[in-house]
Protein backbone atom coordinates (compact mmCIF):
# COMPACT_ATOMS: atom_id res chain seq x y z
CA UNK A 1 0.00 0.00 0.00
CA UNK A 2 3.03 2.40 1.12
CA UNK A 3 4.34 2.33 -2.29
CA UNK A 4 0.83 2.45 -4.15
CA UNK A 5 0.89 5.41 -6.82
CA UNK A 6 -0.23 8.97 -5.72
CA UNK A 7 -2.96 9.00 -8.44
CA UNK A 8 -3.58 6.03 -11.03
CA UNK A 9 -6.74 5.96 -13.49
CA UNK A 10 -7.41 3.46 -16.00
CA UNK A 11 -9.88 4.28 -18.60
CA UNK A 12 -11.74 6.76 -16.84
CA UNK A 13 -14.95 7.94 -18.42
CA UNK A 14 -17.43 9.89 -17.01
CA UNK A 15 -20.61 11.43 -19.05
CA UNK A 16 -23.67 13.75 -18.79
CA UNK A 17 -25.93 13.41 -21.57
CA UNK A 18 -24.34 13.82 -24.57
CA UNK A 19 -21.20 15.22 -23.21
CA UNK A 20 -18.30 13.67 -22.65
CA UNK A 21 -16.41 15.83 -20.01
CA UNK A 22 -13.98 12.31 -18.91
CA UNK A 23 -12.82 10.70 -22.12
CA UNK A 24 -10.99 7.31 -21.33
CA UNK A 25 -8.26 9.18 -19.16
CA UNK A 26 -5.42 6.81 -17.95
CA UNK A 27 -3.62 9.21 -15.79
CA UNK A 28 -0.42 8.45 -13.33
CA UNK A 29 1.06 10.53 -11.24
CA UNK A 30 4.19 9.67 -9.71
CA UNK A 31 5.54 10.30 -5.91
CA UNK A 32 7.01 14.13 -5.72
CA UNK A 33 5.11 15.12 -9.11
CA UNK A 34 4.12 18.26 -9.52
CA UNK A 35 1.96 17.19 -12.51
CA UNK A 36 -0.33 19.88 -14.47
CA UNK A 37 -3.38 18.98 -16.16
CA UNK A 38 -3.28 21.70 -18.73
CA UNK A 39 -6.45 22.27 -21.11
CA UNK A 40 -9.11 24.87 -22.19
CA UNK A 41 -11.86 25.28 -20.53
CA UNK A 42 -14.24 22.67 -20.65
CA UNK A 43 -11.71 20.37 -21.07
CA UNK A 44 -12.85 18.24 -17.76
CA UNK A 45 -9.96 18.85 -15.89
CA UNK A 46 -12.39 19.75 -12.97
CA UNK A 47 -14.59 16.65 -13.46
CA UNK A 48 -11.24 14.38 -13.22
CA UNK A 49 -10.42 16.34 -9.87
CA UNK A 50 -14.43 15.71 -8.69
CA UNK A 51 -14.08 12.22 -9.52
CA UNK A 52 -10.76 12.02 -7.35
CA UNK A 53 -12.14 13.29 -4.56
CA UNK A 54 -14.98 11.40 -4.51
CA UNK A 55 -17.80 14.14 -5.55
CA UNK A 56 -18.67 12.34 -8.56
CA UNK A 57 -19.27 8.79 -9.41
CA UNK A 58 -17.42 7.93 -12.77
CA UNK A 59 -19.63 6.48 -15.63
CA UNK A 60 -16.94 4.14 -16.45
CA UNK A 61 -12.92 3.03 -15.59
CA UNK A 62 -11.35 3.67 -12.11
CA UNK A 63 -9.66 5.93 -10.17
CA UNK A 64 -7.37 5.27 -7.13
CA UNK A 65 -5.38 7.27 -5.00
CA UNK A 66 -2.66 5.77 -3.13
CA UNK A 67 -3.95 2.33 -4.04
CA UNK A 68 -7.95 3.45 -2.84
CA UNK A 69 -10.69 3.84 -4.60
CA UNK A 70 -12.95 6.90 -3.57
CA UNK A 71 -16.11 4.83 -4.64
CA UNK A 72 -15.30 1.78 -2.89
CA UNK A 73 -13.16 3.16 -0.13
CA UNK A 74 -15.70 6.39 0.34
CA UNK A 75 -13.37 9.07 2.79
CA UNK A 76 -10.63 6.38 3.73
CA UNK A 77 -9.36 7.00 -0.13
CA UNK A 78 -8.91 10.16 0.80
CA UNK A 79 -6.18 9.74 3.28
CA UNK A 80 -3.49 11.59 3.06
CA UNK A 81 -4.81 13.25 0.43
CA UNK A 82 -6.19 17.23 -0.15
CA UNK A 83 -7.71 19.62 -2.02
CA UNK A 84 -10.51 22.02 -3.47
CA UNK A 85 -12.21 21.77 -6.65
CA UNK A 86 -13.20 25.59 -8.51
CA UNK A 87 -13.24 27.65 -6.22
CA UNK A 88 -12.75 26.45 -2.08
CA UNK A 89 -16.29 27.05 -0.51
CA UNK A 90 -16.56 27.79 3.41
CA UNK A 91 -19.17 28.81 5.33
CA UNK A 92 -19.69 33.06 5.22
CA UNK A 93 -21.07 33.57 8.45
CA UNK A 94 -18.21 31.68 10.30
CA UNK A 95 -14.57 33.47 11.08
CA UNK A 96 -11.84 32.24 8.77
CA UNK A 97 -10.82 30.12 12.02
CA UNK A 98 -14.22 28.36 12.86
CA UNK A 99 -14.68 27.39 9.04
CA UNK A 100 -10.59 25.80 9.96
CA UNK A 101 -11.98 24.23 13.32
CA UNK A 102 -15.11 22.42 12.07
CA UNK A 103 -13.00 21.07 9.26
CA UNK A 104 -10.22 20.14 12.03
CA UNK A 105 -13.07 18.23 13.91
CA UNK A 106 -13.77 16.18 10.50
CA UNK A 107 -10.85 15.12 9.74
CA UNK A 108 -9.49 14.59 13.58
CA UNK A 109 -6.56 13.29 13.93
CA UNK A 110 -4.81 16.05 16.05
CA UNK A 111 -5.95 18.46 13.07
CA UNK A 112 -7.09 21.04 14.98
CA UNK A 113 -3.69 21.73 16.61
CA UNK A 114 -2.28 22.34 13.02
CA UNK A 115 -4.79 25.71 12.59
CA UNK A 116 -2.17 28.12 13.90
CA UNK A 117 0.35 27.01 11.63
CA UNK A 118 -1.60 26.56 8.62
CA UNK A 119 -2.94 30.43 8.77
CA UNK A 120 1.05 31.35 9.27
CA UNK A 121 1.61 29.55 6.22
CA UNK A 122 -1.12 31.29 4.00
CA UNK A 123 -0.54 34.61 5.93
CA UNK A 124 -4.33 34.77 6.76
CA UNK A 125 -3.45 35.06 10.68
CA UNK A 126 -4.56 38.63 11.32
CA UNK A 127 -7.88 38.07 9.28
CA UNK A 128 -8.53 34.72 10.89
CA UNK A 129 -11.60 36.02 13.71
CA UNK A 130 -13.08 37.78 10.70
CA UNK A 131 -16.10 36.09 9.01
CA UNK A 132 -15.59 34.76 5.42
CA UNK A 133 -18.07 36.39 4.08
CA UNK A 134 -16.02 39.33 4.08
CA UNK A 135 -12.85 38.31 2.68
CA UNK A 136 -11.63 38.29 -0.91
CA UNK A 137 -10.92 36.05 -3.26
CA UNK A 138 -7.47 35.35 -2.91
CA UNK A 139 -7.89 35.22 0.73
CA UNK A 140 -10.67 32.31 0.03
CA UNK A 141 -8.42 30.55 -1.83
CA UNK A 142 -5.56 31.11 0.36
CA UNK A 143 -7.69 29.75 3.09
CA UNK A 144 -8.40 27.19 1.22
CA UNK A 145 -5.33 25.38 0.88
CA UNK A 146 -4.83 25.69 5.12
CA UNK A 147 -7.83 24.02 4.77
CA UNK A 148 -5.64 21.45 2.76
CA UNK A 149 -2.77 21.58 4.38
CA UNK A 150 -4.52 20.69 8.07
CA UNK A 151 -4.88 17.37 6.74
CA UNK A 152 -0.88 17.15 6.18
CA UNK A 153 -1.66 15.76 2.19
CA UNK A 154 1.06 13.86 0.58
CA UNK A 155 -0.83 14.52 -2.49
CA UNK A 156 -2.59 17.69 -3.12
CA UNK A 157 -5.34 18.31 -6.15
CA UNK A 158 -5.63 21.89 -6.52
CA UNK A 159 -8.05 23.36 -9.90
CA UNK A 160 -6.94 26.17 -10.88
CA UNK A 161 -5.66 27.47 -7.89
CA UNK A 162 -4.80 30.73 -9.51
CA UNK A 163 -7.87 31.87 -11.69
CA UNK A 164 -9.35 34.85 -10.66
CA UNK A 165 -6.04 36.30 -8.62
CA UNK A 166 -4.42 39.80 -9.40
CA UNK A 167 -0.75 39.63 -10.56
CA UNK A 168 0.32 39.69 -7.13
CA UNK A 169 -2.01 36.93 -5.62
CA UNK A 170 -1.18 34.81 -8.80
CA UNK A 171 2.39 35.09 -7.70
CA UNK A 172 2.07 34.34 -4.24
CA UNK A 173 -0.28 31.40 -5.09
CA UNK A 174 2.50 30.11 -7.45
CA UNK A 175 5.51 30.61 -4.72
CA UNK A 176 3.05 28.69 -2.33
CA UNK A 177 3.07 25.66 -4.33
CA UNK A 178 6.77 25.82 -5.40
CA UNK A 179 7.06 25.74 -1.42
CA UNK A 180 4.74 22.92 -0.97
CA UNK A 181 5.99 20.65 -3.64
CA UNK A 182 9.83 21.51 -2.21
CA UNK A 183 8.81 19.95 0.91
CA UNK A 184 7.83 17.02 -1.09
CA UNK A 185 3.81 16.91 -1.37
CA UNK A 186 3.00 15.36 -4.89
CA UNK A 187 0.85 17.91 -6.21
CA UNK A 188 -2.00 17.22 -9.27
CA UNK A 189 -2.40 21.00 -10.79
CA UNK A 190 -4.99 21.35 -13.52
CA UNK A 191 -4.84 25.15 -14.86
CA UNK A 192 -5.42 26.42 -18.49
CA UNK A 193 -2.72 28.71 -18.07
CA UNK A 194 0.54 27.13 -20.43
CA UNK A 195 2.86 30.07 -18.47
CA UNK A 196 1.60 28.46 -15.01
CA UNK A 197 1.98 25.07 -15.93
CA UNK A 198 5.57 26.03 -17.58
CA UNK A 199 6.74 27.51 -14.19
CA UNK A 200 5.45 25.10 -11.80
CA UNK A 201 5.35 21.63 -13.08
CA UNK A 202 7.94 18.64 -14.16
CA UNK A 203 5.47 16.84 -15.98
CA UNK A 204 2.04 17.80 -18.07
CA UNK A 205 -1.28 15.83 -19.72
CA UNK A 206 -2.42 18.00 -22.24
CA UNK A 207 -6.24 17.54 -22.43
CA UNK A 208 -8.66 18.44 -25.12
CA UNK A 209 -12.29 17.68 -24.80
CA UNK A 210 -11.60 14.98 -22.19
CA UNK A 211 -9.16 12.90 -23.25
CA UNK A 212 -5.36 13.35 -22.69
CA UNK A 213 -3.42 14.29 -26.35
CA UNK A 214 0.28 14.68 -24.55
CA UNK A 215 1.45 13.31 -21.52
CA UNK A 216 5.45 14.11 -20.54
CA UNK A 217 7.84 16.90 -20.01
CA UNK A 218 7.54 19.88 -21.61
CA UNK A 219 10.49 20.17 -22.83
CA UNK A 220 10.12 17.10 -24.80
CA UNK A 221 6.63 17.92 -25.94
CA UNK A 222 9.30 20.90 -27.41
CA UNK A 223 11.81 18.68 -28.59
CA UNK A 224 9.47 16.39 -30.18
CA UNK A 225 7.66 18.82 -31.77
CA UNK A 226 8.55 19.16 -36.07
CA UNK A 227 9.93 22.35 -35.95
CA UNK A 228 10.92 24.36 -39.24
CA UNK A 229 14.42 25.30 -40.15
CA UNK A 230 15.66 28.17 -42.49
CA UNK A 231 19.57 26.91 -43.80
CA UNK A 232 21.81 29.32 -45.17
CA UNK A 233 25.27 27.88 -46.39
CA UNK A 234 28.43 27.97 -48.44
CA UNK A 235 26.82 25.88 -51.29
CA UNK A 236 22.80 25.42 -51.11
CA UNK A 237 22.79 23.51 -54.01
CA UNK A 238 24.65 21.09 -52.40
CA UNK A 239 22.81 21.33 -49.26
CA UNK A 240 19.76 20.71 -50.65
CA UNK A 241 21.26 17.02 -51.92
CA UNK A 242 22.61 16.82 -48.50
CA UNK A 243 19.76 17.14 -46.72
CA UNK A 244 17.08 15.13 -48.92
CA UNK A 245 19.18 12.47 -48.10
CA UNK A 246 18.83 12.04 -44.68
CA UNK A 247 16.40 10.68 -42.68
CA UNK A 248 13.51 12.62 -40.80
CA UNK A 249 14.17 16.01 -43.02
CA UNK A 250 11.43 16.76 -44.58
CA UNK A 251 10.03 19.57 -46.87
CA UNK A 252 13.19 20.66 -48.15
CA UNK A 253 12.62 23.60 -50.72
CA UNK A 254 15.43 26.74 -51.36
CA UNK A 255 13.85 29.97 -52.32
CA UNK A 256 15.83 32.51 -52.70
CA UNK A 257 19.28 31.17 -52.09
CA UNK A 258 17.89 29.46 -48.48
CA UNK A 259 16.36 26.66 -47.61
CA UNK A 260 13.84 25.42 -45.70
CA UNK A 261 12.85 22.10 -43.99
CA UNK A 262 11.00 20.58 -41.28
CA UNK A 263 12.60 18.43 -38.60
CA UNK A 264 12.90 17.16 -35.09
CA UNK A 265 15.88 18.24 -33.24
CA UNK A 266 17.57 15.07 -33.43
CA UNK A 267 17.75 14.70 -37.07
CA UNK A 268 18.63 18.97 -37.41
CA UNK A 269 21.72 17.74 -35.39
CA UNK A 270 22.21 14.68 -37.61
CA UNK A 271 22.06 16.59 -40.65
CA UNK A 272 24.32 19.58 -39.60
CA UNK A 273 27.32 17.35 -38.93
CA UNK A 274 26.61 15.62 -42.36
CA UNK A 275 26.89 18.94 -43.91
CA UNK A 276 30.00 19.22 -42.09
CA UNK A 277 31.42 16.16 -43.70
CA UNK A 278 30.90 17.20 -46.99
CA UNK A 279 32.77 20.19 -46.44
CA UNK A 280 29.30 22.38 -46.56
CA UNK A 281 29.70 25.39 -44.33
CA UNK A 282 26.81 26.55 -42.46
CA UNK A 283 26.35 30.22 -42.10
CA UNK A 284 22.89 30.02 -40.49
CA UNK A 285 20.44 27.75 -39.18
CA UNK A 286 17.72 28.80 -37.58
CA UNK A 287 14.80 27.69 -36.21
CA UNK A 288 11.35 28.87 -36.74
CA UNK A 289 10.28 27.42 -33.46
CA UNK A 290 6.74 26.79 -33.00
CA UNK A 291 6.56 28.35 -29.21
CA UNK A 292 4.91 25.74 -26.81
CA UNK A 293 1.87 28.53 -27.21
CA UNK A 294 1.30 27.47 -30.42
CA UNK A 295 1.54 23.66 -29.91
CA UNK A 296 -0.24 23.56 -27.07
CA UNK A 297 -2.69 25.24 -29.33
CA UNK A 298 -1.80 23.21 -32.06
CA UNK A 299 -3.00 20.16 -29.52
CA UNK A 300 -5.90 21.44 -27.79
CA UNK A 301 -7.77 22.15 -31.37
CA UNK A 302 -6.90 26.11 -30.78
CA UNK A 303 -10.04 26.77 -28.90
CA UNK A 304 -11.46 26.33 -25.63
CA UNK A 305 -14.44 23.75 -25.97
CA UNK A 306 -16.88 26.02 -24.28
CA UNK A 307 -16.61 29.69 -24.54
CA UNK A 308 -13.97 31.81 -23.41
CA UNK A 309 -11.32 31.43 -25.92
CA UNK A 310 -9.16 34.54 -24.87
CA UNK A 311 -8.22 32.62 -21.69
CA UNK A 312 -6.51 29.60 -23.08
CA UNK A 313 -2.95 31.32 -23.51
CA UNK A 314 -3.21 34.68 -20.99
CA UNK B 1 -24.41 7.76 18.23
CA UNK B 2 -20.81 7.19 16.86
CA UNK B 3 -18.17 9.82 18.53
CA UNK B 4 -17.80 10.70 14.40
CA UNK B 5 -21.50 11.64 14.05
CA UNK B 6 -21.72 13.33 17.75
CA UNK B 7 -18.46 15.97 16.17
CA UNK B 8 -20.96 16.36 13.25
CA UNK B 9 -23.76 16.63 15.01
CA UNK B 10 -22.42 19.40 17.33
CA UNK B 11 -20.91 21.23 14.48
CA UNK B 12 -24.60 21.19 12.75
CA UNK B 13 -25.88 22.79 15.96
CA UNK B 14 -22.82 25.81 15.82
CA UNK B 15 -24.01 26.56 11.72
CA UNK B 16 -27.97 26.59 13.19
CA UNK B 17 -26.63 28.74 15.87
CA UNK B 18 -24.98 31.07 13.76
CA UNK B 19 -27.93 31.08 11.18
CA UNK B 20 -30.77 33.91 10.79
CA UNK B 21 -33.89 31.64 9.95
CA UNK B 22 -32.84 29.47 12.59
CA UNK B 23 -33.99 32.33 15.13
CA UNK B 24 -36.60 33.37 13.12
CA UNK B 25 -38.51 30.17 13.36
CA UNK B 26 -37.67 29.89 17.06
CA UNK B 27 -38.79 33.64 17.84
CA UNK B 28 -41.69 32.91 16.12
CA UNK B 29 -42.80 29.59 17.72
CA UNK B 30 -41.93 31.86 21.24
CA UNK B 31 -43.97 34.46 19.96
CA UNK B 32 -47.56 33.01 18.82
CA UNK B 33 -47.96 32.19 22.31
CA UNK B 34 -47.32 35.69 23.70
CA UNK B 35 -49.22 36.94 21.39
CA UNK B 36 -52.18 34.49 21.87
CA UNK B 37 -52.35 35.49 25.71
CA UNK B 38 -51.72 38.87 24.69
CA UNK B 39 -54.82 38.69 22.05
CA UNK B 40 -57.03 37.15 24.72
CA UNK B 41 -56.09 39.50 27.73
CA UNK B 42 -57.79 42.61 25.44
CA UNK B 43 -60.68 40.82 24.52
CA UNK B 44 -63.49 38.90 26.16
CA UNK B 45 -64.30 36.07 23.56
CA UNK B 46 -62.70 32.90 23.49
CA UNK B 47 -61.57 29.94 21.49
CA UNK B 48 -64.58 28.11 23.17
CA UNK B 49 -64.51 25.32 20.00
CA UNK B 50 -60.88 23.78 20.24
CA UNK B 51 -59.79 21.58 22.83
CA UNK B 52 -59.38 23.09 25.85
CA UNK B 53 -60.53 26.41 24.67
CA UNK B 54 -63.42 26.90 27.30
CA UNK B 55 -60.65 26.91 30.06
CA UNK B 56 -57.91 29.01 28.82
CA UNK B 57 -58.76 31.80 31.35
CA UNK B 58 -59.01 29.25 34.27
CA UNK B 59 -55.44 28.47 34.10
CA UNK B 60 -52.09 29.03 32.13
CA UNK B 61 -51.68 25.95 31.46
CA UNK B 62 -54.84 25.67 29.36
CA UNK B 63 -52.37 28.11 26.75
CA UNK B 64 -49.80 25.73 25.26
CA UNK B 65 -52.25 23.34 24.95
CA UNK B 66 -54.56 25.58 22.96
CA UNK B 67 -51.32 26.70 20.85
CA UNK B 68 -50.85 23.29 19.48
CA UNK B 69 -54.05 23.26 17.80
CA UNK B 70 -53.63 26.75 15.90
CA UNK B 71 -49.95 25.99 14.96
CA UNK B 72 -50.56 22.29 14.13
CA UNK B 73 -52.31 23.30 10.29
CA UNK B 74 -49.29 25.35 9.19
CA UNK B 75 -47.04 27.00 11.76
CA UNK B 76 -44.99 24.59 13.23
CA UNK B 77 -44.89 22.26 9.70
CA UNK B 78 -43.90 26.07 8.33
CA UNK B 79 -40.97 26.38 11.15
CA UNK B 80 -39.91 22.83 11.07
CA UNK B 81 -39.32 22.74 7.09
CA UNK B 82 -37.77 26.32 7.51
CA UNK B 83 -34.46 24.39 8.82
CA UNK B 84 -34.92 21.41 7.77
CA UNK B 85 -35.25 21.86 4.27
CA UNK B 86 -31.88 24.06 3.99
CA UNK B 87 -30.21 21.63 5.71
CA UNK B 88 -28.98 19.87 2.94
CA UNK B 89 -29.67 22.20 0.05
CA UNK B 90 -28.30 25.26 1.55
CA UNK B 91 -24.69 23.63 1.32
CA UNK B 92 -25.33 22.37 -2.14
CA UNK B 93 -25.78 25.81 -3.14
CA UNK B 94 -22.95 27.38 -1.56
CA UNK B 95 -20.88 24.63 -2.32
CA UNK B 96 -20.03 24.02 1.25
CA UNK B 97 -20.98 20.34 0.41
CA UNK B 98 -18.19 19.58 -1.41
CA UNK B 99 -15.98 21.19 1.31
CA UNK B 100 -16.56 18.73 4.31
CA UNK B 101 -17.37 15.97 1.99
CA UNK B 102 -13.83 15.84 0.75
CA UNK B 103 -12.66 15.45 4.62
CA UNK B 104 -12.37 12.06 6.62
CA UNK B 105 -15.98 11.52 7.43
CA UNK B 106 -18.40 9.34 5.38
CA UNK B 107 -21.51 10.52 3.74
CA UNK B 108 -23.80 8.78 6.30
CA UNK B 109 -22.15 10.57 9.53
CA UNK B 110 -22.53 13.50 7.55
CA UNK B 111 -26.08 13.04 6.65
CA UNK B 112 -26.58 11.26 10.02
CA UNK B 113 -25.33 14.54 11.83
CA UNK B 114 -27.71 16.97 9.83
CA UNK B 115 -30.76 14.68 10.58
CA UNK B 116 -30.30 14.70 14.04
CA UNK B 117 -30.03 18.23 14.34
CA UNK B 118 -33.33 18.88 12.18
CA UNK B 119 -34.75 16.57 14.45
CA UNK B 120 -33.28 18.78 17.64
CA UNK B 121 -34.75 21.76 16.09
CA UNK B 122 -38.31 20.52 15.81
CA UNK B 123 -37.85 19.85 19.42
CA UNK B 124 -36.89 22.81 20.65
CA UNK B 125 -38.92 24.69 18.96
CA UNK B 126 -41.75 22.69 20.47
CA UNK B 127 -41.19 23.31 24.05
CA UNK B 128 -40.25 26.53 23.55
CA UNK B 129 -43.47 27.26 22.43
CA UNK B 130 -44.72 25.31 25.51
CA UNK B 131 -42.63 26.93 27.77
CA UNK B 132 -43.17 30.34 26.79
CA UNK B 133 -47.12 29.30 26.59
CA UNK B 134 -47.63 28.28 30.04
CA UNK B 135 -45.43 31.11 31.45
CA UNK B 136 -47.22 33.99 29.75
CA UNK B 137 -50.78 31.80 30.67
CA UNK B 138 -49.73 31.74 34.22
CA UNK B 139 -48.71 35.08 34.67
CA UNK B 140 -52.14 36.13 33.05
CA UNK B 141 -54.74 33.81 34.78
CA UNK B 142 -52.33 31.90 37.29
CA UNK B 143 -51.13 28.31 37.50
CA UNK B 144 -54.07 26.64 38.71
CA UNK B 145 -55.69 23.19 38.45
CA UNK B 146 -56.28 21.77 34.73
CA UNK B 147 -59.77 20.82 33.47
CA UNK B 148 -58.90 17.22 31.53
CA UNK B 149 -61.12 16.66 28.02
CA UNK B 150 -63.37 14.35 30.33
CA UNK B 151 -63.76 17.05 32.35
CA UNK B 152 -62.36 16.18 35.35
CA UNK B 153 -59.87 18.46 37.36
CA UNK B 154 -55.82 17.15 37.78
CA UNK B 155 -53.23 18.89 39.81
CA UNK B 156 -51.74 21.82 38.29
CA UNK B 157 -48.10 19.47 38.79
CA UNK B 158 -49.96 16.92 36.66
CA UNK B 159 -50.70 18.90 34.12
CA UNK B 160 -47.44 19.92 33.57
CA UNK B 161 -46.30 16.52 33.43
CA UNK B 162 -49.52 15.91 30.96
CA UNK B 163 -48.02 19.32 28.74
CA UNK B 164 -44.77 17.65 28.70
CA UNK B 165 -45.49 14.21 27.10
CA UNK B 166 -48.14 16.06 24.85
CA UNK B 167 -45.39 18.36 23.02
CA UNK B 168 -43.22 14.95 23.36
CA UNK B 169 -46.08 13.07 21.48
CA UNK B 170 -46.29 16.50 19.00
CA UNK B 171 -42.83 16.35 18.35
CA UNK B 172 -43.42 13.33 16.21
CA UNK B 173 -45.40 14.00 13.29
CA UNK B 174 -43.86 17.15 13.01
CA UNK B 175 -40.44 15.30 12.96
CA UNK B 176 -42.50 13.26 9.92
CA UNK B 177 -42.02 16.58 8.30
CA UNK B 178 -38.69 17.44 8.69
CA UNK B 179 -37.66 14.13 7.66
CA UNK B 180 -40.05 15.21 4.40
CA UNK B 181 -37.93 18.49 4.39
CA UNK B 182 -34.53 16.98 4.57
CA UNK B 183 -35.49 14.04 1.54
CA UNK B 184 -36.34 17.40 -0.44
CA UNK B 185 -33.34 19.29 0.08
CA UNK B 186 -31.60 16.38 -0.69
CA UNK B 187 -33.17 15.74 -3.67
CA UNK B 188 -33.99 19.24 -4.93
CA UNK B 189 -30.58 20.98 -3.97
CA UNK B 190 -32.79 23.60 -3.44
CA UNK B 191 -33.63 25.35 -0.03
CA UNK B 192 -36.83 27.55 -0.98
CA UNK B 193 -37.74 24.46 -3.13
CA UNK B 194 -37.83 22.19 0.15
CA UNK B 195 -39.51 24.66 2.46
CA UNK B 196 -42.12 25.22 0.35
CA UNK B 197 -42.81 21.33 -1.00
CA UNK B 198 -42.76 20.29 2.93
CA UNK B 199 -45.32 22.83 3.60
CA UNK B 200 -47.27 21.61 0.74
CA UNK B 201 -46.61 18.28 1.96
CA UNK B 202 -47.85 19.14 5.79
CA UNK B 203 -50.88 20.99 4.36
CA UNK B 204 -52.31 17.78 1.88
CA UNK B 205 -52.08 15.63 4.96
CA UNK B 206 -54.29 18.20 6.68
CA UNK B 207 -56.87 18.23 3.61
CA UNK B 208 -56.97 14.47 2.82
CA UNK B 209 -58.31 14.46 6.97
CA UNK B 210 -61.65 16.55 6.11
CA UNK B 211 -61.98 15.68 3.09
CA UNK B 212 -65.29 13.96 2.59
CA UNK B 213 -65.07 9.86 1.94
CA UNK B 214 -61.34 9.45 3.62
CA UNK B 215 -62.59 8.43 7.05
CA UNK B 216 -60.92 5.02 6.31
CA UNK B 217 -57.30 6.43 5.67
CA UNK B 218 -57.97 9.18 8.47
CA UNK B 219 -55.89 7.25 11.41
CA UNK B 220 -53.27 7.15 9.08
CA UNK B 221 -52.38 10.12 7.73
CA UNK B 222 -49.66 12.73 9.11
CA UNK B 223 -51.85 15.52 10.22
CA UNK B 224 -54.15 13.37 12.20
CA UNK B 225 -51.04 12.65 14.94
CA UNK B 226 -51.16 16.14 16.08
CA UNK B 227 -54.44 15.49 17.44
CA UNK B 228 -53.00 12.29 19.36
CA UNK B 229 -51.88 14.01 22.69
CA UNK B 230 -55.96 14.56 23.04
CA UNK B 231 -55.61 10.40 24.87
CA UNK B 232 -53.31 12.21 27.49
CA UNK B 233 -55.61 14.69 28.67
CA UNK B 234 -58.31 11.88 28.96
CA UNK B 235 -58.67 10.26 32.75
CA UNK B 236 -58.11 7.83 32.56
CA UNK B 237 -55.42 8.07 29.69
CA UNK B 238 -56.50 6.66 26.28
CA UNK B 239 -53.60 5.09 24.89
CA UNK B 240 -54.90 3.68 21.42
CA UNK B 241 -54.14 7.23 19.63
CA UNK B 242 -51.03 7.19 21.47
CA UNK B 243 -49.53 4.06 20.43
CA UNK B 244 -51.14 4.76 16.63
CA UNK B 245 -49.43 7.84 16.65
CA UNK B 246 -46.20 6.19 17.74
CA UNK B 247 -46.07 3.45 14.66
CA UNK B 248 -47.75 5.55 12.04
CA UNK B 249 -45.01 8.60 13.20
CA UNK B 250 -42.25 6.08 12.69
CA UNK B 251 -43.42 5.39 9.13
CA UNK B 252 -43.49 9.32 8.59
CA UNK B 253 -40.03 9.58 9.36
CA UNK B 254 -38.32 6.94 8.17
CA UNK B 255 -39.34 6.22 5.01
CA UNK B 256 -38.31 9.83 4.07
CA UNK B 257 -35.19 9.49 5.55
CA UNK B 258 -33.98 6.01 4.07
CA UNK B 259 -34.69 7.33 0.60
CA UNK B 260 -32.61 11.15 1.46
CA UNK B 261 -30.06 8.60 2.89
CA UNK B 262 -29.87 6.50 -0.52
CA UNK B 263 -29.85 9.62 -2.50
CA UNK B 264 -27.34 11.17 -0.43
CA UNK B 265 -24.57 8.65 -0.64
CA UNK B 266 -24.50 7.78 -4.41
CA UNK B 267 -25.02 11.43 -5.29
CA UNK B 268 -23.14 13.38 -7.97
CA UNK B 269 -21.76 16.82 -5.87
CA UNK B 270 -20.86 18.77 -8.55
CA UNK B 271 -21.98 22.36 -9.65
CA UNK B 272 -24.27 22.97 -7.32
N1 LIG C 1 -22.62 18.66 -13.50
C1 LIG C 1 -22.52 18.75 -14.84
N2 LIG C 1 -23.60 18.55 -15.61
C2 LIG C 1 -23.52 18.63 -16.95
N3 LIG C 1 -22.40 18.92 -17.63
C3 LIG C 1 -21.28 19.13 -16.93
C4 LIG C 1 -21.27 19.06 -15.50
N4 LIG C 1 -20.02 19.32 -15.07
C5 LIG C 1 -19.28 19.54 -16.18
N5 LIG C 1 -20.03 19.43 -17.29
C6 LIG C 1 -19.53 19.57 -18.68
O1 LIG C 1 -18.40 18.77 -18.83
C7 LIG C 1 -17.39 19.45 -19.57
C8 LIG C 1 -16.13 19.55 -18.75
O2 LIG C 1 -16.33 20.44 -17.67
P1 LIG C 1 -15.22 20.76 -16.58
O3 LIG C 1 -14.69 19.50 -16.03
O4 LIG C 1 -15.80 21.71 -15.61
O5 LIG C 1 -14.10 21.47 -17.46
P2 LIG C 1 -12.85 22.34 -17.01
O6 LIG C 1 -12.72 22.24 -15.53
O7 LIG C 1 -11.71 21.76 -17.75
O8 LIG C 1 -13.14 23.73 -17.46
C9 LIG C 1 -17.97 20.80 -19.96
O9 LIG C 1 -18.49 20.70 -21.25
C10 LIG C 1 -19.08 20.99 -18.95
O10 LIG C 1 -20.10 21.78 -19.52
MG1 LIG D 1 -12.74 23.79 -14.17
Amino acid sequence: MSDALPISTTALVKRYGDIVAVDGVDLTVERGDVFGYLGPNGAGKTTLLRILLGLIRPTSGSAKLFGRDPLVDGARALDGVAGFVEGPRFYSYLSGRKNLELLADYDGDGARSRIDGVLEIVELRDRAKDRVGGYSHGMRQRLGIAASLLRQPRLLLLDEPTTGLDPAGMRDMRDLVRRLAGEGITILLSSHLLNEVEDLCNRVAIIRKGSIVYDGPLQELLATAATGYRLRATDSERARLVLLSQQGIDGVALEEGQLRFTADEEAVARAAIALGQARIGITALIPETASLEELFLRLTGGESSDHDREAIVA
Amino acid sequence: MTAAVAKVYRWEIVKLLAQKRTYLGLGTAMAVPLIFVVVLLLQSGGPNDVPLGRYIRDTGLATPFVVLFFMSIWGFPLITALVAGDIVASESQNGTLKTILTRSRNRGEIFAGKVLASITYTLVIVFAMGLVGAVAGSIAWGFHPLTSLSGTQVSAAHGVALLAGSLALYVLPLAGIAAFAVLLSTVTRNSAAAVVGALMWALLMQLLGVLPGTEAIRPYLLGTQFEAWHGFLRIPADWSPVIRALWVCALYIALPLASAYVVFLRRDVAGD
